[in-house]
């Protein structure tokens, strides 16, 4: 018995000669299969059927109108992508997603940067420190929203109580009500939400500047500033790269937040394509257009996702071959 | 460099904190470049601390307080201190029929999706077979989808399909399903590290690829499986839109109940903040318990 595992495993990694082989090996070969069709078959059942199934049914929703009940047999073609993309409130649910993006990566990756730069030193308290900007990120978004709801209360709330310390008053409506304050205001709630984790990446990426680099520099007479931009930054490339990656998607897909914070409001000024689609979905019952708004949704963020990754982390994969061979 | 006496070891210092001998005089040298720092790099420390965990602690106190003192001054202090907000909420029902609804529906999402991941992972990992690489793609493709494009035909799908809408197993299938590609991604590497001597050594032992699995891959794999495991928890947990479309009444969890509770009582400010601060106490708890496995989770995920 015992020599048999070991040409087992030589069959496997020869699967050329097949026809050849005597009984005993095809039978083993229908083992394997068997056994690779029962430890995916869990895995590719649930995938299948939530994820892959109901992705699919919202491509065949998007051609039809459909208010969720009876068959589906009202086909109108490409009218709901035509209706969406006309709706002034969709196109400009994108333009929000899109300044989203920009402007969470604009925000958090100085302020990121900064802060793990600062905290990159033998220092006492550091792995508190590291906790504590961590929490906001543990917090679910709805936990999240409602304390800043609170907090941003037109009237009642902290932050206009502590403007009046210092002789300045807050929006009439309040920074949530008035529509030009309130993407700005969402942003800078995110801010808060989502600083952590580049905080936390960043830091680990630092781990990996070698310190002979650093101390080679000092010798040469360079400036910390000096040090940080020229070396400890470039070095960062890729972490940096892959958060802004995750933080885009992420931004794309942006609902609970907005949900909790305003709703879309007011007056659509911050509507995202998420809360577009759920609105249009759950309460008006215009399946077919919430599931063309959902198509967009995820063409959008296949084609950023696609361009990043053959423009941007394309260079790491190039990249990744050079620093090997000089060591 | 020069200073560096012969029994430190230039790799070993740059791990270990405190350095004996002529390491000093380097470690003194690096820390001057910045020492003129000291006291912005604390200031700067303070201000994000402060920044960080106000709202968080203005949310803890503010439920130790009544509404008139939340309206007489917004930004004070608990004067008296109040225990009536925290003890409401927790001699009521709500707060705890969501906490068992949120637990149980995170733990089935996690069991699930740890077992099916690792039983993916395995054959995709150690066996040679045409159809591995596509298969795995199938799995890295499954990334780029992301749940809410999903949401409305998974609505229907779970609420008139499989008519199991408003129940723990509607939310937490799917949920798994979600977390699986990221899973699997996570894991594979994990188990194809694992050395083929191992293997094997377990096979001229006579045992079989199945048995290989059951005792050798499953406990060696551990460590990754708790971390996606841990990551899958926390996912479900913080989890919004598919509860809000799935589940109703009593079957509600944590997340609804807050967003409820705020928008139901939201004249009720104080008892808003004992309720959202009473919720926010399992994933802190969590967290700080786990946290060395999220933050690995999260920066495998990045390197992966």
């Amino acid at each position: 018995m015992s020599s048999i595992p070991i040409a087992r495993r030589g069959d496997a990694q020869t699967p050329a000669g097949r026809g050849s082989r005597p009984a005993g090996a095809r039978r083993r070969d229908w083992r394997m299969a068997l056994e690779i069709v029962a430890f995916t078959a869990p895995a590719l059942l649930l995938f299948a059927l939530f994820v892959v199934w109901p992705i699919l049914r919202a491509v065949q929703f998007s051609l039809f109108r459909w208010n969720g009940f009876g068959p589906l047999v009202d086909f109108v073609g490409l009218q709901n992508y035509a209706s969406v993309l006309a709706n002034e409130v969709f196109t400009d649910a994108v333009v929000h997603n899109l300044i989203i993006v920009v402007a969470s990566i604009l925000i958090q990756l100085p302020l990121g940067l900064a802060i793990a730069l600062l905290l990159n030193r033998r220092m006492r308290g550091q792995g508190l420190l590291r906790t504590i900007i961590f929490v906001p990120y543990v917090l679910s978004e709805v936990i999240a929203g409602v304390v800043w709801f609170q907090l941003l209360q037109p009237g009642s709330g902290a932050l206009e109580a502590m403007l009046g310390l210092v002789g300045l008053e807050g929006p009439y409506q309040g920074f949530l009500g008035t529509p030009s304050l309130a993407l700005p205001t969402l942003i800078v709630v995110l801010t808060w939400k989502y600083i952590g984790l580049a905080v936390l990446l960043f830091l680990a990426g630092l781990q990996g500047v070698p310190d002979e680099l650093v101390e080679a520099a000092q010798i040469d007479g360079a400036s910390w500033w000096r040090i940080q931009w020229s070396i400890t930054i470039p070095l960062l490339g890729p972490t940096i790269r892959i958060w802004a990656f995750l933080s885009m998607i992420g931004s794309l897909q942006l609902f609970d937040m907005v949900w909790i914070l305003t709703g879309g409001g007011p007056a659509n000024a911050t509507t995202t394509m998420a809360t577009f689609l759920v609105n249009e979905g759950t309460k008006r019952q215009n399946y077919g257009i919430a599931a063309a708004a959902s198509v967009v949704l995820f063409v959008i963020a296949l084609a950023m996702a696609l361009l990043y990754q053959r423009f941007v982390l394309a260079r790491d994969v190039a990249a990744a071959d050079v620093p090997r061979g000089v060591r | 460099m020069s200073s560096t006496t012969s029994t430190v070891p230039t790799v070993g210092e740059s791990v270990s904190d405190p350095v004996p001998g002529g390491g000093r005089q380097r470690r003194r040298r690096r820390d001057g470049g910045r020492g003129e720092g000291g006291i912005l790099v604390f200031l700067v420390a303070l201000l994000v601390v402060a920044l960080t965990l106000g709202p968080v602690l203005y949310a803890v106190l503010g439920g130790f307080r009544t509404n008139a003192q939340l309206a007489a001054d917004p930004a004070g202090l608990p004067d008296p201190w109040v225990f009536d907000n925290y003890r409401s909420v927790l001699l009521g029902s709500t707060f705890w029929t969501y906490l068992v609804n949120s637990v149980a529906v995170a733990v089935i999402t996690t069991v699930v999706t740890v077992v099916c991941g690792l039983m993916a992972a395995y054959p995709l990992a150690r066996y040679q077979f045409r159809w591995r690489e596509p298969l795995f793609m199938v799995f890295v493709v499954g990334l780029l989808f992301p749940a809410t494009v999903a949401i409305i035909p998974l609505f229907i799908l779970v609420t008139q399909d499989l008519d199991i809408g408003n129940t723990w197993w509607g939310v937490a299938l799917p949920q798994a399903a979600f977390a699986l590609p990221m899973t699997i991604v996570i894991l594979r590497p994990f188990l194809m590290a694992i050395p083929h001597e191992v293997e094997e050594a377990a096979m001229i032992d006579g045992a079989s690829r199945l048995q290989f699995f059951w005792r050798i891959l499953l406990p060696l794999s551990a460590p990754g499986a708790v971390t996606v495991g841990v990551l899958a928890f926390v996912a479900s947990w913080n989890a919004y839109l598919l509860p809000l479309l799935l589940l109703r009444g009593e079957m509600k969890t944590l997340p609804l109940g807050v967003a409820d509770f705020s928008s139901q009582y939201s004249s009720d400010t104080a008892g808003v903040f004992a309720f959202t601060t009473l919720a926010m106490i399992p994933a802190l708890i969590f967290f700080l318990a786990m946290q060395k496995r999220i933050v690995s989770g999260l920066q495998g995920a990045v390197k992966g």
